[in-house]
């Protein structure tokens, strides 16, 4: 818990796609998965996740079904579809741009600190 | 179309909201158990590691709450917000109650005087294209507004270029037969093109044809929907037939439609073509009609005008005897059927939108208070997690609620005085209002409602919510909250009283001066003693009464008739009964004064000698007329103070000759006797020069009797009436009615007795919701204050200080209210001085009485809180928390 970040705005979206792309998974799968990946930088809250995920439902860039997990408990997993996945390119490309744009904001040598 | 797709789903997951809510429950449940299992891998016992899952991701409904928002309708939240509002109302049902009665009271009200505004002032004129309706007449510099001469009326039409059409109508009577009976029944005489420049046409059979309003046609008529029903029950086969009206057969042509009504000739039953010219249309000088034109498109109001004045100006340079100074009058239609209205109701709407001011702030004080005595549950969900819009949108739903509720209420409301009012008016002036039919609910009138409900709405909702919004900021900036605003906002219970009272103030200055107003028309002076005067009309039929001869005995068969009545004092006889109108002029001529053709108008009444001694008109100088005072002597006259200080100032007019404008010797008379001013016009209208003739010189087969009476005059109409048909069965007689009654139901006595009524309604609702306000806000500071008079009774204060004290906040309250008050009502009194008759908008002593009224009751409101408070027990109100 010491390193928590807070994860940057409008990009918690993305990641939860990001993280569909390689196979479907339930709510808590999302959040262990983001965890994981970032080790342990990343944390999602489960308070923003559900509307997150209600939200992409919404849009249609995922879809949601009732599965049954290895343990045998029922639980919803989500999939990634094809629009999600458009989604997604658009979401990265614009991320990378402004990444690079603050990089390079950043780096000015003029008024490196 | 995503947003559409993004609908649906929506939709979709309204419609399935259970199950929404279960899989997100059910999901979000699995999610803790996960977190609980890591947690117990992590060696923490079952149990704990549970609650650590519950405790790391806080409150579920509040995230359930959140997930929820994404994909429902905001609507779901706004129906749990009226889901509390009406917990919260039934919790309080006095308060709900009280408030929803105060808000009915004030939109009834206002929207029921909205539905006659509507009904008179913005819903059209029920003929075609409305605005393009002109009416038609002359003027001259002592009538802005006269009657329209035939023969002017003919060259007008042929010369004008501004005007599509342009028709008349004049108002005539028959003695309608049916069956054995004879009726007078009010008729009028109208141009053969009179309904197509209106857009009506007949129901039943065909219009008047072109033409055939010539001189020498066939006499026909077209009969109005009533009389079609009331007097030929309604036959369809009548059309065709001929009909008796004043002994010559008249063919029935035409019925008009049901909803036909035409303001200026109300009462008319029948209408028939011009035809011959009468004997006074026989000269250019009689002024016996009005015209209606329909502007060509795209003319105004002001060219048409324009281009009568100039025609006018031609007329008067050909025919300067009797054209001279006579010029046009064009005003839209609309002006002359609903103009003498306008003042009345826009003040009548006025005072009922203050009514309404007056109960949204009665209301939204209460709501304050209720506010204030809910600040523990605002905290409370506030701390629950309410953001602040949720809590402020809490207080708008209830604001709307209760104002929906009261609008409900008072559409009720509006709907019963509607028709009570519509009730209230005197059949014959109803006539006279076609558009009060269409007084009633309908989409004006709802929208009005709707409009001021949504007012309300806010008013209500953003006294707690700027109250709430104000505090926050006040209690996160200071400890203490001694600024300005926040001062301002503890007070707003105290400022809105004061609003209250302002409004209460005018209300009772404006219904004061009305009911002053009103009480001074009554006892105008009128020159003769109202009381005890029976009167009635009579037409004799031309056949059996043509001549002078017969018409001069039957007056005297009647006076002489009615005088034996048991319980008359004195008859008379005489062309027209006093306060009906400033008509029937003549043009009058003084010998040896340099005269170039003016017009020197006045009054003209043919009396029996009996009619002025039974009036009690009372007499200056000279003398009354004698029986001697007959065709067979040479005539004189009487004249009335006005007409001897005009054309006789400074001189004595008895002796003196007057002429017609020729000096014509047969019209030479001889001045008699001068009498005081006899109204003959309405109550408000100004007194005329008028000049008094023997009836035995020019009698007419129409005219009215007046008979003083020493009994109840009212029980002697109905035997007055038959021993009027006994003379014979063919003589119509109608309007019987007191004199007294003629006054106090004549137009400008109604519209007074109207707007006092209504306003002084208005005013004492106000002024009951103003003091019981004052009253709820003193009782609610005092019982603020419990703890700080306890104190001040431990420290030694006297029961009666404390009684001052209280009362002194309630007293300043009512000053300012008072003095805010009285300076807007001079100003609004302003506004409404053309309903005013003799007040003048500052009238000292209204004022002075509506002050002492509202500090009255004030004080006596503000009574039983100070005696509450000097009876507050100090150690109870010290040991109390």
């Amino acid at each position: 818990m010491a390193n928590r970040a807070e994860l940057m705005p409008g990009t918690l979206d993305m990641l939860i796609l990001k993280t569909l792309t390689r196979a479907p998974l339930h709510g808590y799968g999302v959040a262990q998965s983001i965890k994981r990946v970032s080790d342990d930088v990343l944390t999602v809250e489960e308070g923003s996740l559900y509307p997150a995920l209600q939200r992409l439902l919404l849009q249609g860039w995922v879809k949601a079904e009732w599965k049954k997990t290895e343990t045998n408990r029922r639980a919803r997993y989500y999939t990634l579809t094809a629009a999600g996945r458009k989604q997604l390119g658009t979401e990265i490309s614009n991320f990378q741009k402004m990444i690079a744009a603050i990089g390079q904001v950043l780096e000015d040598p003029q008024e490196a600190v | 179309m995503n947003a559409m797709v993004r609908l649906l789903r929506k939709l979709a997951a309204l419609l399935r909201r259970q199950s929404f809510d279960q899989d997100l429950q059910e999901e979000m449940a699995f999610h803790r158990e996960q977190v609980a299992k890591e947690f117990e891998a992590g060696g923490i016992a079952p149990e704990a590691a549970r609650y650590a899952a519950i405790r790391q991701f806080g409150n579920a409904t509040l995230l359930q709450e959140r997930s929820r928002e994404v994909v429902a309708f905001r609507a779901e939240t706004v129906a749990q917000d009226l889901r509390f509002a009406v917990r919260q109302l039934l919790r309080s049902p006095g308060f709900a109650v009280t408030a929803i009665l105060v808000l009915a009271l004030g939109i009834g009200a206002s929207t029921a005087i909205f539905g006659f505004v509507d009904a008179v002032l913005i819903q059209p004129l029920p003929y075609a294209n409305p605005n393009q309706l002109v009416s038609v007449d002359e003027s001259e510099t002592l009538l802005p507004r006269s009657n329209l001469s035939r023969d002017d009326y003919e060259d007008w039409k042929r010369l004008n270029s501004t005007l599509t059409s342009l028709d008349v109508y004049g108002g005539t009577g028959f003695l309608l037969r049916t069956g054995s009976l004879s009726e007078p029944t009010p008729a009028a005489r109208v141009s053969d093109g009179f309904f197509r420049t209106l857009g009506v046409a007949p129901m039943l059979g065909r219009d008047f044809r072109s033409g055939e309003d010539r001189p020498g046609q066939p006499k026909i008529a077209i009969l109005s929907y009533g009389t079609w029903m009331k007097r030929f029950g309604g036959r369809r086969d009548l059309i065709g037939e001929s009909i008796s009206l004043t002994g010559e057969a008249y063919t029935v042509v035409g019925v008009l439609p049901r909803n036909f009504a035409f303001a200026p000739r109300a009462s008319a039953e029948l209408w028939v073509p011009l035809l011959d010219k009468t004997g006074c249309e026989k000269r250019r000088s009689c002024h016996n009609l009005d015209g209606v034109g329909r502007l060509r498109n795209g003319v105004t109001v002001e060219a048409a005008s324009a281009d009568m004045k100039t025609i006018a100006a031609q007329l008067a340079l050909q025919y300067p005897g009797s054209n001279k100074g006579q010029s046009a009058s064009i005003v839209p239609l609309s002006e002359i059927v609903v103009g003498k209205l306008r003042p009345t109701l826009v003040t009548l709407l006025a005072g009922a939108g203050l009514l309404l001011l007056i109960a949204c702030v009665n209301v939204a004080s209460l709501v304050l208070v209720r506010a204030e005595s809910r600040r523990r549950e605002t905290a409370v969900r506030g701390a629950l997690g309410a953001t602040p819009s949720r809590l402020v949108r809490q207080f708008v739903t209830e604001g709307l609620l209760l104002a929906s509720l009261g609008c409900a209420a008072g559409a009720v409301l509006a709907v019963v005085i509607m028709s009570l009012l519509a009730r209230l008016v005197p059949k014959p002036m109803a006539q006279g209002m076609p558009f009060l039919a269409v007084v009633g609910l309908n989409r004006h009138t709802a929208l009005f409602a709707a409009g001021s409900t949504l007012m309300a709405a806010l008013l209500l909702a953003a006294t707690p919510a700027l109250r709430l919004a104000f505090r926050e900021i006040h209690e996160g900036l200071t400890d203490g909250g001694k600024g300005a605003a926040s001062r301002f906002w503890r007070r707003l219970g105290a400022n809105l009283v004061v609003v209250e009272l302002t409004v209460a103030v005018v209300l009772l200055a404006g219904a004061g001066l009305l009911a002053k107003s009103f009480y001074l028309l009554l006892h105008v002076e009128t020159g003769i003693d109202p009381s005890h005067l029976a009167t009635v009309y009579i037409m004799a039929p031309e056949s059996v009464y043509g001549k002078p001869e017969q018409q001069v005995a039957l007056y005297h068969q009647i006076l002489e008739k009615v005088s034996a009545f048991p319980g008359v004092q004195s008859a008379g006889i005489t062309s027209y009964l006093p306060l009906q109108c400033n008509c029937d002029t003549d043009w009058i001529r003084i010998p040896g004064r340099p005269f170039h053709g003016e017009h020197n108008e006045v009054l003209q009444r043919d009396v029996s000698p009996q009619y002025l001694p039974a009036l009690k008109a009372k007499l200056v100088r000279g003398r009354m007329f004698t029986a001697a005072d007959d065709a067979s002597h040479p005539q004189v006259t009487i004249l009335n103070q006005s007409m001897a200080r005009k054309y006789f100032p400074g001189e004595d007019p008895l002796g003196k000759m007057i002429g017609d404008g020729d000096l014509t010797p047969k019209s030479m008379r001889q001045v008699v006797g001068v009498i005081e001013d006899v109204r003959e016009g309405g109550l408000d209208d100004e007194a005329w020069p008028a000049e008094y003739f023997s009836i035995y010189h020019a009698p007419d087969n129409s005219f009215a009797v007046a008979a003083r009476t020493t009994q109840d005059e009212k029980q002697i109409l109905p035997v007055l009436l038959k021993t009027l048909r006994e003379i014979n069965p063919n003589l119509g007689v109608y309007g019987e009615n007191t004199m007294n009654e003629q006054m106090s139901a004549s137009q400008s006595a109604l519209l007074h007795r109207f707007s006092t009524w209504l306003v002084g309604g208005f005013a004492v609702l106000a002024l009951m919701l103003g003091v019981v306000g004052l009253y709820g806000v003193v009782a609610y500071s005092v019982s603020q204050r419990t703890r700080e008079i306890g104190v001040r009774m431990a420290l030694g204060a006297q029961r009666g200080a404390i009684q001052r004290l209280v009362l002194k906040e309630a007293g300043w309250l009512t000053g300012m209210g008072i003095i805010a008050g009285l300076i807007c009502s001079v100003a609004t009194a302003h506004l409404m001085r053309s309903l005013l008759f003799n007040v003048h908008p500052w009238d000292f002593s209204t004022l002075l009485a509506v002050a002492a009224v509202l500090g009255f009751s004030a004080l006596l409101a503000s009574l039983i809180p100070a005696r509450r408070a000097s009876s507050v027990n100090p150690v109870k109100a010290l040991s109390a928390e």
